[in-house]
């Protein structure tokens, strides 16, 4: 009874019940850990220490993590700005809804990995494919989400926006982009997370560089610390990305509602 | 000035307004009234150049304002930029001055959210006049507002249509509301709907002269 009272009052503090979940699974690798007695099938956490420290002075982590974080970028932006424009077009226009929606559907059911063995074998083992591969996957997403918010757009504000005859760029920047910011931001969230996810796939199937390419490397050599190293750093980035990057300009452009 | 001639306007196979014809002067203030589901926010929305899906032709000024039933505001924009952003000819200090004007001019910085309901018809109101619009259409502006605050927005809307002097075509339930801001009256009736009664009661335009005493 104490314990359960004790945990939901702990629910007031939620950066605290955060912190302790961390710990908790920080708590189960080391049982795990100590369990198995084994360090080159699960390393406890603090042997990961030396190589990881080993990995950033010889500048491999930092290198391939630049790789990976690089094709992110270049997957993520046309991704994000081609799903977008797709997304809007099918939620404004009925007829282009009916034509590309079996298009999205097949898209949207096709394994990642079909998609990227098959970009590799038509183009070639490039970084052009590569990249190909992930935006191809990762469009239908942002599509989908992105008609449901061209869908959902204030007829009267469209309205208004004619009678005063506003400027077309004014109209997208201040009536229909604010409209769309939480679909785009939703879009954005799961895109980042879905896109470094395809990316190691890309790598791993096909380059010779990257968190991807390198956890490869390491899992030919069954070396599990290393796999581990690379795979927690990047997370790590990617955890600073959301933080840094993304939520603050989700706080930004929601700031008009919780004023 | 306006001429609005529309021979008909149908949704589907459904005809809802057939051989409306009407001409303003500048200045000259109309009400339609008629039934509810007449189809009388459809030819409002005609008149305003929202809907251009009908036969016929409507011979509309460039410059046109309209309140609608909810505010239409940007919510995610300042209640200044409100002003601004839909009129960028008009200068923060011309903006701030409209809203002086209407009495919000300390709430320029907020969200409309922030506003109470009232607060958010006026924003609408100053969005109306700050664009010096030959024509102003409102649709049931007032609608919704308890009666004290309708009376409020009513008497503003009286002084402002005076002191600006546009053609105003309003479309009400209310005949309070008919007569204190128009003096002529088109009734819509039948199916599809179509010019019943044109009535113009005393001057066809309001004369701004008349309202002198309140400057």
């Amino acid at each position: 009874m104490d314990c359960s009272f004790a945990l939901s009052r702990m629910l007031q503090y939620p950066a605290l019940v955060r912190a302790t979940s961390v710990g908790l699974l920080l708590v189960l690798w080391i049982a795990a850990a100590g369990l198995t007695a084994d360090a080159s099938v699960l390393p406890q956490p603090w042997a990961l220490w030396a190589p990881f420290a080993e990995a950033s002075a010889s500048g491999a982590l930092p290198y391939h993590l630049g790789m990976t974080l690089w094709r992110v970028v270049c997957a993520f932006v046309p991704a994000m700005a081609i799903g977008a424009a797709i997304g809007f077009l099918m939620g404004r226009m009925p007829a282009v809804d009916q034509w590309l929606d079996p298009w999205l559907v097949v898209f949207l059911n096709l394994p990642a990995l079909v998609l990227i063995v098959l970009c590799y074998l038509w183009i070639g083992l490039n970084e052009t494919a590569a990249i190909i591969a992930v935006v191809l996957n990762k469009v239908p997403n942002v599509a989908t989400i992105l008609r449901e918010g061209a869908r959902a757009l204030d007829p009267n504000l469209a309205a208004m926006a004619g009678v005063y005859r506003m400027r077309q760029w004014a109209r997208l920047r201040h009536v229909i982009l604010p409209q769309l910011a939480p679909f785009i931001a939703g879009a954005a969230r799961s895109g980042i997370a879905v896109i470094w996810k395809i990316v190691l796939v890309v790598e791993f199937l096909g380059r010779s560089s990257g968190i991807g390419f390198q956890i490869h490397f390491y899992f030919q050599l069954f070396d599990v610390a290393m796999v581990l190293v690379y795979a927690l750093s990047f997370i790590g980035v990617m955890l600073l990305v959301e933080a840094l990057i993304l939520q603050p300009s989700e706080r930004r452009v929601r700031r008009w509602r919780t004023a | 000035m306006i001429t609005v001639d529309v021979r008909r306007k149908a949704f589907g196979g459904e005809e809802v307004l057939s051989d409306i014809r009407f001409e303003m002067e500048a200045g000259e203030t109309i009400a339609i009234l008629g039934p509810s589901g007449i189809g009388k926010s459809t030819l409002l929305r005609l008149i305003a150049g929202i809907d251009r899906a009908f036969e016929g032709e409507i011979i509309r000024p460039e410059k046109i304002a309209m309140v609608f039933q909810e505010p239409v505001l940007l919510p995610w924009r300042s209640v200044v930029e409100n002003l601004t952003l839909v009129h960028p000819g008009l200068g923060t200090q011309a903006a701030l001055s409209a809203l002086e004007r209407m009495g919000i001019a300390d709430k320029a910085r907020l969200f409309p959210g922030q506003l109470s309901l009232g607060q958010q018809r006026r924003l609408a109101l100053a969005r109306a006049f700050a664009g010096r619009p030959d024509l102003l259409v409102m649709d049931e502006p007032y609608v919704s507002l308890d009666p004290a605050t309708a009376e409020e927005m009513l008497a503003l809307t009286e002084t402002l249509i005076a002191e600006a002097g546009p053609a105003v075509i309003l479309v009400t339930h209310s005949d309070a509301e008919a007569h204190r801001l128009t003096r002529r009256r088109l009734r819509l009736d039948g199916r599809p709907a179509t010019i019943a009664r044109d009535l113009t009661i005393g001057p066809a335009a309001v004369i701004p002269e008349m309202h002198h005493d309140r400057a």
